[in-house]
């Protein structure tokens, strides 16, 4: 155990350093006094202003649905093609080349076919395009998730009755789920680039819309809110899910660490 | 797993079923597309497809392309490593400093790096500077996060084993700390690897500059559909051709690991 001085050393520091950092951002920012980039404390009178929330409606609401809806198809579909694949060695075989496809191809490089096939720069488009490329660390989690589970477990609850949805509902899935969590933080993240990058490419409303006029007219400070609001939507999406992870995986790391005392 | 002694059939089954799969997709675009399904103006058949790759494939515009994007990507990727490694074994060795950093790590991490396109806009330009920087900002966090959780991981008893027998703390980290970290960077690197692509192509297609990703943008200016998809096709294999040499990298690493152990599956 390291001493008291040394813990509370180490929370000052937790607490000094990102104020350090803030405050190094303004003193620099006021003293460069370039247009481009805006004091820390101009840009969060702009967030302010335009987050809280005058134009929370108009363009975060739009962005927050896009990136739910495709992230709550991603995760339906990934479950729901994953737990089969991950119990059939013939299915896998027949689809690994396609995930393995898929999963490796850069998402910017379907932009363009995804508006061609789609017919639209909506929200079709956009949450399909979010919901595909959010499948694939779910898919491979899931399924990876579900090969792991030891196949004397998967016995046993057959020999004692439980089986098709029941086995899979009761036992496969709470079995895989710490590895289908990974699988949806690696996606949830992957959800907030794409919408930026589907509403930068093309679109006329949502925080990456804001992001693109901005810059296309010069509003220095209204572009820096929108890349400040980006920062706080990815970190606090992520903080969300790592609460419901830590409640709805409560049972496993209870477990866990009664194992391993 | 094929059982034991099985013949030349049981193992080449696995190869046949895949190729049967991979066959049976492109014959299904080819019929979508040439039944009007989607009209070959949206969906331009495979076989139309595959011709207009060929036929770029011989021109000295594509590979040029293709050479800018696989420069901006290693370069990227290349910094990237450069910085986190170092940086990770520091804030990953010292549990003050890793302390000290976390809550900024943690901010920082999430912030999609598509988000800082429209100011590399303004600040570095449409120039190669500004493709290095995106692949390597997206590249840098995994590798970070990665080498961090490997020193941590490092036996402890393995550390105070060295420190009794005299070992330095500079042979320390060369013969205890970076050997046990080395699966952890090399799925760091993994990782980084596929994001440095996506960041290297989203440049080239948003900010134009030269690679495959630009010559997509302007594809798509001009309604050249095949050429769209050609170059998606062309992307798709760089990327898959990444992924298989990365986990390559990552499997020969982890080669002593436990998981990896045949007869463990």
């Amino acid at each position: 155990m390291r001493s008291r001085t040394y813990q509370s050393a180490a929370i000052a520091a937790e607490i000094a350093v990102p104020l350090l950092i803030l405050a190094a951002w303004q003193a620099w920012t006021v003293h460069a006094n370039d247009p481009l980039f805006p004091r820390l404390s101009t840009i969060l009178v702009q967030f302010k202003d335009m987050w809280l929330f005058s134009q929370f409606q108009l363009h975060v609401v739009p962005s927050l649905i896009r990136i739910a809806a495709g992230f709550a198809l991603a995760v339906i579909l990934g479950l729901i093609i994953g737990v089969p694949l991950g119990l059939s060695r013939w299915g896998r075989l027949l689809a690994m080349p396609h995930i393995e496809w898929w999963r490796a191809m850069p998402p910017p490089a379907l932009l363009p076919i995804s508006i061609l096939l789609l017919h639209s720069i909506g929200d079709r488009q956009k949450i399909s395009f979010i919901a595909f490329f959010c499948l694939f660390p779910i898919l491979l989690n899931t399924i990876d998730g579900v090969r792991g589970i030891d196949p004397n477990l998967i016995e046993t609850t057959r020999s004692y009755g439980i089986r098709g949805f029941e086995q899979i509902r009761r036992v496969v899935l709470p079995a895989a789920l710490p590895q289908i969590f990974a699988g949806l933080r690696t996606s949830l993240s992957l959800a907030v680039i794409i919408m930026v990058l589907t509403e930068y490419f093309s679109s006329t409303n949502g925080v990456g819309y804001v992001l693109l006029i901005s810059k296309n007219t010069f509003q220095l400070a209204p572009m820096w809110a929108a890349i400040v609001l980006i920062g706080v939507l990815g970190y606090l999406l992520n903080l969300m899910l790592i609460l419901v992870e830590r409640r709805v995986l409560a049972w496993h790391r209870g477990w866990r660490a009664a194992a391993t005392q | 797993m094929s059982a034991p002694g099985g013949g030349i059939v049981t193992r080449l089954t696995p190869g046949v079923a895949a190729a049967a799969s991979i066959a049976t997709f492109l014959a299904l675009w080819q019929a979508v597309s040439k039944f009007g399904v989607i009209s070959e103006q949206d969906l331009p058949s495979m076989t139309a497809t595959f011709r207009e790759l060929w036929s770029m494939m011989q021109t000295e515009q594509f590979w040029a392309a293709f050479g800018r994007t696989v420069r901006g990507w290693a370069l990227g990727l290349g910094l990237a490593t450069v910085l986190a490694v170092p940086i990770g074994i520091l804030l990953g060795s010292s549990d003050f400093a890793g302390r000290a950093f976390r809550v900024p790590i943690e901010f920082l991490r999430p912030i999609p790096s598509a988000a800082l396109i429209p100011l590399l806009f303004l600040t570095l330009g449409t120039n190669i500077k500004s493709e290095i920087f995106l692949a390597t900002f997206g590249a840098f966090w995994p590798l970070l996060i990665q080498t961090i959780y490997g020193v941590r991981d490092v036996d402890p008893v393995a550390v105070d084993t060295a420190r009794s027998f005299g070992v330095g703390p500079v042979e320390r980290l060369y013969r205890v700390t970076l050997p046990s970290a080395v699966p952890y960077i090399a799925t760091g690197l993994r990782i980084a690897s596929a994001v440095a692509l996506i960041l290297a192509f989203t440049a080239e297609l948003f900010m134009g500059i030269p690679g495959l990703g630009q010559i997509m943008n302007v594809a798509q200016s001009f309604g050249l559909t095949n050429q769209v998809y050609a170059l998606a096709v062309a992307t798709g294999f760089l990327g898959l051709g990444i992924y298989i040499v990365f986990s390559a990298i990552e499997r020969r690493a982890l080669r002593w690991h436990p998981s990896q152990r045949p007869g463990r599956a």
